[in-house]
């Protein structure tokens, strides 16, 4: 695989990282989103990382540059579905994620950007909020299709093993 | 240090280029596994050898990696020797400082590896070459 799939949720693009992260592959993955969040209008960008096994320096590095890119150009970054065992690893190694924000499943971060006020995604504000389970949000938005990628993102297991 | 033994099972691969880092990333794990090192101590010590095998293809200008399983009689471990014939670093305090790069890293590689893994031993020198060992033991 030479390049990381971008899907677009209403105005979420949603990018869902399955592979073991190459140093080329993170670059282009920063230049790609930057691309269609100006080509779409895209207000928000999450980030699952819940395949990841670890997130070293070099991809720590790229996912605080999303966020500040996407910022520039108007736009919310949510990283989602950190292992806890990265998690650990990474603040000890010293990472703090600087600008990042985080949560803990596409749904949970679906769910904070809806609560942005500078953000209505989904459609009418209600959709957002209420209903509690953080599905159907995105698919009121509708037309495309929406990876699997929230289920994937499930509640992290516990650390100790 | 003394009393560790290797087991003989000595793993190679060269790093030349980005996906080999990915690959040491990849045989650390499965041989971390197999040690049955816990999963936080797995992933703190790939994320370790993810650092440094960066800096000898980035820094170093390529070199090689060598895992081994080894043993005090009580534990088991897995070392990672990582070798280059590259500048070397002159001024290893200032290197191993948090923070400090001489690129445009966030110079967290050496200083940060050394917090994830149980033992760390650096040999280098201007004109040197690098060679960086660290081990983790299961618990
Ligand atoms: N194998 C090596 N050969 C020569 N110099 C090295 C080597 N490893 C590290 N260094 C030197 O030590 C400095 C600190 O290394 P460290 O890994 O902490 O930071 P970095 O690689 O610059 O950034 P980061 O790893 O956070 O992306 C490097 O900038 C480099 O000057
Ligand atoms: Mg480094």
């Amino acid at each position: 695989m030479d390049q990381i799939p971008i899907f677009t949720l209403g105005e979420v693009l949603l990018v869902s990282i399955q592979v073991d992260l190459e140093d080329q592959l993170a670059m282009r993955l920063q230049e790609d989103l930057s691309e269609r969040i100006v080509a779409t209008g895209a207000r928000a960008v999450i980030i699952d990382i819940s395949a990841l096994d670890i997130v070293d320096s070099f991809i720590g590095r790229m996912l605080s540059t999303i966020a500040s890119i996407s910022r520039v150009l108007d736009a919310e970054t949510v990283v989602v579905g950190m292992r806890p065992a990265v998690a650990i690893t990474l603040v000890e190694l010293g990472l703090s994620l600087k600008g990042v924000r985080t949560a803990l499943t596409v749904e949970h971060g679906l769910r904070m950007l809806n609560g942005t006020p500078s953000l209505a995604l989904g459609g009418p504000r209600e959709a957002g909020y209420g209903d509690g389970d953080g599905y159907g949000d995105a698919d009121s938005t509708g037309d495309s299709p929406a990876p699997d990628a929230g289920s994937r993102a499930a509640l992290p297991r516990p650390v100790s093993d | 240090m003394a009393l560790a033994d290797s087991g003989g099972d000595v793993e190679a691969l060269p790093i030349t280029a980005d996906e080999d880092v990915v690959r040491v990333r990849q045989l650390v794990r499965s041989r971390a596994v197999a040690a049955k090192l816990s999963l936080i101590d797995q992933t703190k010590l790939v994320t370790a050898a993810s650092e440094l095998a960066r800096n000898t293809l980035v820094h170093g200008g390529g070199g090689r990696a060598e895992v081994s399983t080894v043993t005090n009689g009580r534990r088991n471990g897995i070392r990672v020797h990582f070798a280059d014939d590259g500048p070397g670093i002159a001024d290893l305090d200032l290197a191993m400082t948090d923070g400090y790069t001489s690129g445009t890293g966030m110079g967290l590689g050496l200083s940060g590896a050394r917090r994830l893994v149980d033992e760390f031993d650096i040999d280098t020198g201007p004109g040197a070459g690098t060679r960086v060992t660290v081990t983790k033991w299961s618990r």
